[in-house]
């Protein structure tokens, strides 16, 4: 018995959970005491319960699972927050970034067949075999992709990130993003303009396929030319650092990114020795479209967070990630395996003639913006966006303010001019999101259903539980084991 | 009878917040039968067995509110329905822009503590399922617990005691429903004021009447550790008990300690005596219910709650107080002259156990034999708890009564049902009932019982009898419902007061034994196998 008398030692100060009524004496005593308004944790199951209360960290007991995640996590925020992306270069082809991937197609989110795809993915799929040329005609596209001989994988597990259907194709030009304090590469394809037609909603129609050639023979070797006049490369934390302080999340809303992108290529652009009129073109390509810094954003977030990953009992989400049906999300400790749950319709507004009966499912990389803190977690930034749900500029300060709850730490590179400069709230803890049964916001666009028929809207979604709390359930499991 | 069932998901609310929305939809819109529970295996169950469990509600999670609403006329459901939904909504917070931009309160551990006053102590009453979690997210962030909450799987309970003892934290309960740590009272606790006697109790009831009586008799309270009722288990071993010891030998204010428990497993007791012996301080102890034990050296053994009391003021002020038996005495004789030859049996409707079982206790020690749904040995369980048999105590703050109900010491309901019942038959000698006062208890008992005491009492008289009833009130002058006054509502509608929970017992326990000499002097014993 080595009770020490602390039970009597302290001033009594009390945290009331449950019935009402318990605490009325604390309350009539005067001695300090904190009502909460408890709700079971996760989904609602005692089993959940019992095992994240497995992974709580305890400052006396350094051995036990919970503080042994702790350090880990610490680890894992420590390299989130000295990450440096750099945009360093474009690579002509993604073939040349994985010279084995032969007819292998990326894709948005989790693993998925070809059979379970959502309408946008598929026509996407169907968009990517014949700009390749692997088929002539969309039913024979079709039948290429069923027939078992294209290779599909995850976009995340090939160190890129892409957004809405996410394809990338061996012929596809990538952005290449290095994070110069850990060295890793990521890698994102690049925007197409066309407003609602392009291959990330799915679309496949011959102008589609145009404007991807027209990516691959133009818009990547002059951007290629850009990047290599820019001495070390464009450093892409400071640009999206002040980008937050004029107005962008930098996930939905990349408007003030864009303009610093642009100003930084011009120069450049026209110090090089391309053509007065690629350069325009260049140019145009990039002023035509607001998203456009998007695949950089989402580059530099996955340099930053392929860092994070692989630290032994993390608890830190390090990729979340959708592919029209389900939800995915990728654990830092827990290497080589998804948590995935059903994808939610975002809520927001939509594109005249257009409802939530049309919109597919949340779908796209783009939220490993959230997951490294910016999108809907540096929301407070962007007071604009929250016109996307009917929300006031309150409500954008609440969604930082509430993200803080799921996350371990703050980004002081990233800051919010309207919470005091306050950093964003960054590193999502899978037991958070479970304790305190908040699941983590996304910023989105919402894709039409049916393939091929583009962005039908935008707004808000949130990740699904179940993710987080399998997530728990495996991190209970390391423990037992 | 048509039945309409929906669900409102994720939305967690205890059952006393549903039971109060369940009735003031009933006041509101007449509806026959309004029940609410969370979705969990076991409500399912019970929805079940009451035939109320429809495809609708399969879906249900532990999270989400199962409402079920039936009534014969079905043009009422879609009203109750609405009614219930707007109830539900309506307890919730709302405000204006800047409330609903505003922070949602805390609901983890993690956020209390972050927001709290250097929090020590966490008093969780959630669903039991969830409660074991809870205290350990609560231990491992360095807060002692009271664990109000019942049905913890044992195996969870013993995690957290061992978690607990290694980090040198308490853990009272689970089940346990009152302490008071540092002057602060939790749960169901009585206004005493504090002083040289510390008690240590696995009953909720027995450790607040004994309490009570220390105050009443000018003396106070250090500490009082409620450790729950399965802590003397043998399965558990009495952790919290023996650490609720050493901390008292510690605490320089405790001059005296005393023990109340139900009698522990057999290993459990030789161990808490002994540490008992060796802690330096005297000790009190009463294991209600269990065999009479002599004291020895520092050690004494006591058999009744008042008993206890009086040893624990003798020792810590050398003035022990006096029963107050000749008032009983007088009592007895009053009341017995007014009784008929017909009403011999005694019947206790108690909301608190412990007094459930000490009443049993000091009517068997007679030879009385007591029926009881908590019956002290397994021969006199009632075969139904709702018909009473001979001499019977009714535990009414047990399982069979209080599931989707509030306890009997907040809802008089079903006490009173049954106090009503009584009255109603005609070998009813006396009936007992306790009162308990302080937080957490119903906020004016009299209120509710002297007019039900009334027409219990009137009824019986309309069949031709008195019906005596007999009250005693575990409270003190400073609990909030007003000690004096409550006694005083209560003898002004005719019950007759004791001033312990023993001495009601003891009371009951002569009427007893006087009807049943009358009954043999006048030669017209009649075996009713109400006796041994």
């Amino acid at each position: 018995m080595n009770a020490a008398p602390s039970a009597l030692q302290n001033k009594t100060s009390v945290i009331s959970l449950g019935a009402s009524d318990l605490d009325r004496g604390v309350e009539s005593s005067g001695a300090p005491l904190v009502r909460l308004r408890w709700q079971p944790v996760g989904d609602g199951t005692p089993e959940v319960a019992w095992s994240l209360a497995q992974l709580v960290g305890d400052t006396t007991d350094a051995d036990c699972l919970g503080s042994r995640i702790d350090r880990a996590n610490a680890e894992v925020l420590e390299r989130i927050l000295t990450a440096q992306p750099v945009w360093v270069d474009i690579a002509a082809h993604a073939s040349e970034v994985w010279p084995d991937m032969g007819r292998t197609l990326l894709h948005a989110g989790p693993p998925i067949a070809w059979h379970d795809m959502c309408g946008p993915m598929k026509g996407a799929v169907v968009g990517a075999i014949l700009y390749e040329d692997w088929a002539a005609t969309p039913r024979e596209a079709e039948q290429l992709a069923a027939s078992g001989r294209i290779r599909f994988a995850p976009c995340h597990e090939f160190g890129a990130v892409g957004p809405m259907t996410g394809i990338i194709s061996p012929s596809m030009p990538l952005f290449v993003v290095q994070n110069k304090t850990a060295g890793n590469r990521a890698y994102a394809p690049m925007m197409e303009s066309g407003g609602a037609k392009t291959l990330r909603f799915g679309a496949f129609a011959p102008e589609v396929i145009e404007g991807l050639k027209l990516i691959e023979t133009v818009l990547a070797p002059c951007l290629k030319a850009a990047v290599a006049g820019i001495e070390g490369g464009l450093p892409l934390k400071p640009l999206m650092s002040q980008s937050l302080h004029m107005g962008d999340d930098v996930h939905n809303r990349n408007t003030a990114a864009t303009l610093l992108l642009y100003r930084a290529v011009t120069e450049s652009l026209l110090k090089s020795s391309i053509s007065r009129d690629l350069v325009h073109e260049t140019l145009r390509t990039i002023g035509a479209d607001d998203m456009f810094f998007l695949s950089l954003s989402m580059a530099a977030c996955k340099a930053t967070m392929d860092a994070a990953h692989g630290v032994p009992f993390s608890s830190i989400v390090t990729a979340m990630a959708r592919n029209g049906v389900n939800v995915g999300i990728r654990v830092s400790g827990l290497d080589g395996q998804w948590f995935v749950g059903p994808a939610d319709i975002p809520v927001g507004l939509f594109l005249p003639g257009f409802s939530e009966a049309d919109a597919n499912p949340d779908i796209g990389d783009s939220a490993i913006t959230e997951t490294a803190g910016l999108g809907a977690f540096a929301m407070a930034a962007a007071p604009a966006m929250v016109q996307f749900v009917g929300g006031t500029p309150q409500d954008a300060l609440r969604y930082s303010r509430e993200m803080a709850h799921v996350t371990i730490g703050r980004n002081p590179g990233f800051t919010l001019p309207m919470l005091d400069f306050i950093g964003a709230p960054v590193g999502i803890d899978v037991r958070k999101v479970v304790d305190e049964s908040m699941r983590p916001v996304i910023n989105t666009a919402t894709a039409h259903k049916e393939p091929g028929m583009g962005i039908i809207g935008a707004g808000v979604v949130q990740a699904p539980m179940k993710c987080f709390v399998d997530a728990v359930g495996a991190l209970a499991t390391i423990g037992a084991g | 009878m048509a039945i309409q069932s929906s669900i409102k998901a994720n939305l967690y609310k205890d059952s006393v917040s549903l039971m109060r929305i369940s009735q003031v939809t009933v006041a509101r819109t007449g509806v026959q039968r309004v029940t609410l529970l969370m979705g969990t295996r076991s409500n399912k169950e019970f929805l079940q067995q009451a035939g109320l469990m429809s495809p609708a509600l399969e879906d249900a999670k532990p999270g989400d509110i199962m409402i079920v609403v039936a009534d014969e006329a079905p043009e009422k459901l879609a009203a109750a329905e609405r009614e219930i939904h707007s109830l539900i909504v309506g307890e919730e917070p709302k405000g204006g822009p800047a409330e609903a931009a505003a922070e949602a309160p805390p609901r983890s551990i993690s956020r209390g503590v972050a927001i709290a006053d250097h929090a020590d102590l966490a008093l969780i009453s959630v669903p039991g399922p969830y409660a074991a979690a809870e205290a350990l997210k609560a231990l491992r962030q360095g807060l002692n617990v009271l664990l109000f909450s019942d049905n913890v799987p044992i195996k969870q309970e013993q995690a957290i005691k061992r978690v607990a003892a290694q980090k040198g934290l308490l853990v009272m309960g689970p089940d346990c429903g009152t302490a008071i740590i540092n002057g602060v009272p939790l749960g169901f606790a009585n206004v005493v004021r504090r002083g040289a006697i510390g008690l240590v109790g696995a009953s909720g009831t027995g450790l607040q009447e004994v309490m009570c009586q220390i105050h009443r008799h000018g003396q106070g309270i250090s500490q009082a550790i409620g450790t729950g009722s399965h802590d003397v288990s043998s399965e558990v071993g009495g952790i919290t008990m023996l650490q609720g010891l050493d901390l008292l030998a510690a605490d320089a204010q405790t001059k005296v300690v005393a023990i109340v428990s139900k009698p522990p497993a057999p290993d459990v007791q030789k161990r808490v005596i002994e540490r008992a012996g060796k802690i330096g301080k005297p000790v009190v102890i009463c294991f209600l219910g269990g065999e009479p034990a002599a004291s020895a050296g520092d050690v004494h053994r006591t058999s009744s709650l008042e008993e206890t009391a009086r040893q624990a003021v003798a020792l810590a002020a050398s003035n022990q107080f006096e029963r107050d038996d000749g008032a009983i005495e007088a009592l007895v004789t009053r009341v017995c002259a007014s009784l008929v030859p017909s009403q011999r049996y005694l019947r206790g409707l108690y909301s608190g156990g412990t007094f459930c079982s000490e009443a049993q206790t000091i009517w068997r020690s007679v030879g009385l034999r007591v029926r009881s749904n908590a019956p002290l040995a397994e021969a006199d369980r009632l075969a139904d708890v709702e018909a009473s048999e001979g001499h019977t105590a009714i535990d009414l703050g047990s399982d069979e009564f209080t599931v989707g109900r509030p306890h009997p010491m907040i809802d008089y309901g079903v006490r009173i049902e049954r106090l009503l019942k009584e009255a109603d038959d005609p070998t009813v000698a006396c009936i007992v009932l306790d009162v308990v006062l302080g937080y957490g208890s119903h906020p004016n008992p009299a209120e509710i019982l002297a007019p039900a005491i009334r027409r219990a009492k009137a009824a019986a008289r309309g069949q031709g009898r008195e019906l005596p009833v007999i009250c005693f009130v575990c409270g003190t002058d400073a609990d909030p419902q007003a000690y004096e006054t409550q006694k005083a509502m209560l003898a002004d509608a005719g019950a007759e007061i004791v001033g312990s929970s023993s001495g009601a017992a003891r009371a009951a326990q002569a009427i007893a034994s006087r009807m049943a000499a009358d009954d043999n002097a006048t030669g017209r014993r009649v075996m009713q196998g109400g006796e041994r």
